[in-house]
């Protein structure tokens, strides 16, 4: 028997159909992995171990009964809310915090089979680029633990990267999904604004932030998204629409699609290595007759700036609850200002202070025009150009980061060349447009470099086919992780 | 007298609470009270990661008031995030309106002095409400969440309102339209009808003056009294040569004057911006013609059919109209075929009597119901029984909630129209006392009442007045 945790999700719907495996002893394995390499990755908050194993007994006595992830070990970022279960966003301003409900992500992932086997490190709030924001721990990157594992949702793409879970779920406000799995050499997936809902996700941008998973590869990544994806009554901006077919074309590839890449990606400032990779990954597409345009790619210059006012003044307005009253953290204060000093500032951490203080002034009387509105202005061309972008092509290509891993610490001290991470991954939160990182090589420091996909506005379907023609063009697993040349993972292929 | 000197310049912005069977952003039920903290959720807790969803029936009543006002409904409205932090609010934001509200460029009509008058409103938006602190007996504060989440319009007026009573008729008017369309009950203790007063004054010609506001009038009485005392303290500050600074004045319903706060301590910058959890709000033109075909007859409208339909006085028109269920029920004693004055007589008198109130009316909780108070005025029209008996009949018809004619069969008040024995009362009458006879006959007429009073005594009154005194003076006099 092959080791049970390099099972694809369908794989490992074979083996229990077989009979070949319970769900218990799957389940077993992940755990023991985590005991392996939890202590070094710190990707958990929390792993359910008791529990898991006790609903995958229950399953086992069901028997598999058709749903897309029965069995299947999941983690998810600890601001997804579940119901009893503590979550903290990273914060210490929800210490003890218990939700009285489940994210409708948690539900639909419980509804189709899923056992949720952790939740995962993030930087505070999904604030950051690297998950050193964390108020709890630092989580090291699995292909070098001296390494940021990439952020917010750094905790849930390092327990895929080391298989600690066989997907996982985070959030993406500006690249929170996707410069993570970049980092850490997996799938991750931000659908369109309104594609998953956002009920129990504790909001950092609202207008921003989606749900989406990360997976070893495109058909489990899109297994999961088909699973969590779909109109919800509880979350007025979904989309009216049931979940997509992810899967059903993806053999066809690129085919018939147009892929456009920017005309200027030759002097944006990026690691050398993965300009390298974009480069190489143009001539591949070419060498396969996938046509590809040179254009302007919209927002390059603004979306960032565009970005930090928007996502911080929605988040200096989502973040006025944490004040002492109601739940978590509440400093023992004479008055009721003092007990709202006090309490936000105990329990947030600096990068989230200085959020709230960015956002808070950008909506402030008298400067709400000047940025506010102005971001507002810049959101509305953007969107307007990608949707005339799209006209004459249906894919965009770029790198997801423009760096592979750094060094933890390397980027603490200096916030903006953190915020820099997302000048990528920015466009497609601002737009409300599709956006998946897939693994494409290793740096020269054997550390991963994801390349991006977008597509237009609620094409995940098409963008879903391009990420499996990336991924069968680079066999990233298959070289980096499976193959001899991986000199670190484990053997045979899938 | 301040009038004199100065121009009054009031707006007022009226918070209403809509009766929507659920609050305005979840499924919990909006209804008053309840335990504390047991109408609830994650939604109208702001506990992360819930989000609001609205309620069409909410957006339905704000535009039933908006029509109402003559409003145009705009086709997209926008919610924004009004930011403050206070412990009733659990989001530390309210969902309001700012820019564009849903209703604006209306106009509300009342009578004043026998005239018409037309306050213009600037806009009618939807928003959600607070909760409420409890101050604990020993000590600390205590917050009840029931409130919080229940749809509030806000009707804001434009400055054009020019004296205390104006004001006080507007907030009549206000509430007795919220009540026509049912979408409001209109409860001032209970705070489901609250009014902050915006007011400054002016020398007649200047600009206008430095507004202060007042806040917590939770009375019509406190809307009067509070706006006159800060007319008279205004104009003490600017005839003394002062400036009017920018404050707010709290009513102390308990001592009954004002508190002013100084401007600092609510100053506020509350961060408006575009609720991002919410779409915008699109209102096409089928929902709005569908609100327009269930908007009833409005009250001035009611009051003047009354006046043209039933001949009825301003007064009788202006009493009945006062609320929908009475109208409707005054209409329905005329429909069941009563004369429509002496509907009015019945209705205002017994009926407004009974219920002890002038304005709560609901046609389901009436004493009686139309047709049998119809029956009980045929009864008295058509001379079956006095109308001093047909009141007693009303008491027992309320009590026993029997029809008149059991009533009046049961009490044995059949009135007597005979003449024999109306007679034959009248002689005994006026055999027992024979000193009011001598004075009758000494010219003293007045005293007719006195005979017919004692022949009703001696009948029980079930005699016919009319037909006896004309006995008693064809046996006096002839």
């Amino acid at each position: 028997m092959r080791d049970l945790v390099q099972y694809s999700i369908e794989g490992l719907g074979d083996i229990y159909r077989a009979r070949e495996a319970t769900v218990r002893e799957v389940v077993q394995a992940y755990l023991d992995t985590i005991e392996a390499r939890e202590p070094r990755i710190k990707a958990f908050l929390q792993v359910f171990a008791e529990r898991a194993l006790e609903e995958a007994s229950e399953l086992d006595a069901k028997g598999h009964d058709g749903r897309p992830l029965f069995g299947i070990p999941v983690a998810i970022k600890d601001n997804l809310c579940t119901r009893g279960i503590p979550t903290t966003c990273s914060s210490k301003i929800l210490a003890g915090y218990r939700p009285p409900y489940d994210a409708t992500v948690v539900e639909r992932l419980r509804a189709a089979g899923a056992v949720i086997i952790g939740k995962t490190n993030l930087d505070e709030f999904a604030m950051g680029s690297s998950c050193e924001n964390s108020a709890f721990q630092i989580t090291h990157n699995p292909w070098n633990e001296a390494y940021a594992p990439g952020g917010s949702s750094g905790g849930s793409a390092a327990a895929v990267a080391a298989d600690m879970a066989l997907a996982s779920l985070g959030s993406d406000t500006g690249g929170s999904i996707r410069q993570p799995a970049s980092l850490c050499g997996v799938v991750g997936l931000k659908g369109t604004y309104g594609r998953v809902s956002r009920y129990g996700l504790v909001a950092f941008a609202s207008s921003l932030d989606q749900i989406g998973p990360f997976a070893r590869d495109v058909r489990d990544c899109a297994l999961v998204m088909e699973a969590i994806a779909g109109h919800d009554v509880r979350d007025a901006t979904t989309i009216p629409a049931g979940a997509p077919d992810l899967r059903g074309g993806l053999e066809r590839g690129f085919k018939g699609m147009r892929v456009a890449v920017s005309a200027d990606l030759e002097t944006w400032e990026m690691d050398v290595s993965v300009k390298e990779v974009a480069a190489r990954t143009v001539d591949e597409l070419i060498r396969d007759s996938v046509p590809v345009t040179r254009v302007a790619l919209p927002g390059m210059e603004t979306s960032i700036a565009a970005y930090y006012i928007l996502a911080n003044a929605e988040a200096s307005s989502n973040l006025a609850r944490y004040d002492g009253v109601r739940y978590g953290l509440r400093s023992s204060s004479a008055s009721l200002a003092a007990m709202y000093d006090e309490t936000r500032g105990e329990g947030f951490g600096d990068e989230v202070k200085r959020r709230i203080l960015l956002g808070t002034y950008v909506l402030s009387s008298g400067y709400y025009d000047a940025y506010y509105a102005k971001a507002q202005q810049v959101k509305a061309l953007i969107c307007a150009q990608f949707e005339e972008l799209f006209k004459s092509c249906d894919l965009i290509l770029l790198p997801t980061s423009p760096t592979p891993a750094f060094k933890l610490g390397e980027r603490l001290e200096d916030p903006i060349a953190m915020y820099l991470s997302d000048i990528f991954t920015t466009p497609a939160n601002i737009a409300g447009l599709p956006a998946i990182s897939v693994p494409a090589e290793l740096s020269p420091e054997g550390l991963p470099i994801g390349m991006q996909l977008v597509a237009g506005w609620g094409e995940e379907e098409k963008l879903m086919r391009g990420a499996f023609g990336l991924e069968r063009m680079y066999r990233f697993r298959e070289q980096h992780v499976l193959g001899p040349k991986a000199g670190r993972g484990r053997h045979g292929d899938r | 007298m301040a009038t004199v000197e100065f121009e009054t310049v009031i707006g007022l912005e009226v918070h209403a609470q809509l009766v929507t069977k659920s609050k305005v952003f979840c499924s919990c039920p909006s209804v008053y009270g309840g335990e504390p903290n047991t109408q609830t959720c994650p939604v109208c807790l702001g506990l992360p990661g819930a989000l609001p969803v609205l309620n069409a029936e909410a957006v339905s009543m704000a535009i039933l008031m908006g029509l109402a006002t003559g409003c145009r409904i705009a086709p997209k409205s926008v919610f924004a995030r009004k930011n403050y932090f206070y412990p009733d609010c659990p989001k530390n934001y309210q969902i309001s309106m700012y820019d564009k509200p849903l209703c604006e460029e209306g106009r509300l009509e009342f009578e004043l002095d026998g005239e018409i008058r037309g306050v213009a409103l600037e806009r009618i938006h939807l928003e959600e409400d607070a909760g409420k602190l409890l101050h604990a007996e020993e000590g600390g504060s205590l917050v009840d969440f029931n409130r919080c989440g229940v749809p509030l319009i806000e009707i804001v007026s434009k400055p054009e309102i020019r004296s205390a009573e104006e004001a006080s008729r507007y907030l009549v008017a206000l509430r007795q339209l919220l009540r026509y369309l049912g979408i409001c009950d209109g409860n001032m203790e209970e705070g489901s009808l609250r009014c902050d007063v915006n007011i400054s004054l002016r020398r007649p010609g200047d600009a206008l003056g430095t507004k202060t506001e007042i806040k917590n009038l939770n009375s019509f009485k406190a809307v009067e009294m509070g706006i006159r005392f800060e007319i008279e303290r205004q104009a003490g500050v600017l005839r003394s040569g002062g400036r009017i600074e920018q404050v707010t004045n709290l009513w102390d319903s308990g001592q009954k004057k004002l508190l002013t706060m100084r401007s600092k301590e609510y100053a506020h910058d509350y961060r408006y911006f575009p609720e991002p959890d919410l779409l915008p709000l699109d209102v096409d033109a089928a929902w709005i013609e569908k609100m327009r075909g269930a908007l009833p007859e409005l009250p001035l409208a009611r009051e003047k059919r009354s006046r043209e339909k039933f001949g009825l006085p301003a007064y009788d028109a202006n009493v009945l109209c006062a609320e929908k269920g009475l109208a409707d029920y005054y209409e329905a004693v005329v429909g069941a075929g009563s004369d429509p004055k002496l509907a009015a007589n019945w209705v205002m008198r017994e009926i407004l009597e009974e219920m002890k109130s002038g304005g709560e009316f609901e046609a389901a909780s009436a004493p009686v119901t139309a047709e049998r108070l119809a029956g009980l005025i045929a009864l008295v029209s058509g001379g079956v029984i006095s109308n001093s008996a047909g009141r007693e009949v009303f008491k027992e018809m309320v009590k026993s909630g029997d029809p008149a004619a059991k009533v009046v069969e049961r009490l044995g008040l059949t009135q007597v129209s005979g003449e024999k024995d109306l007679e034959q009362w009248v002689a005994d009458v006026i055999a027992a006392n024979p000193d009011e006879v001598a004075r009758y006959k000494g010219g003293k007429v007045q005293l007719l009442g006195f005979f017919v009073g004692q022949v009703m005594k001696k009948s029980a009154g079930k005699a016919n007045p009319k037909l006896t005194g004309e006995i008693v003076r064809k046996m006096l006099e002839g």
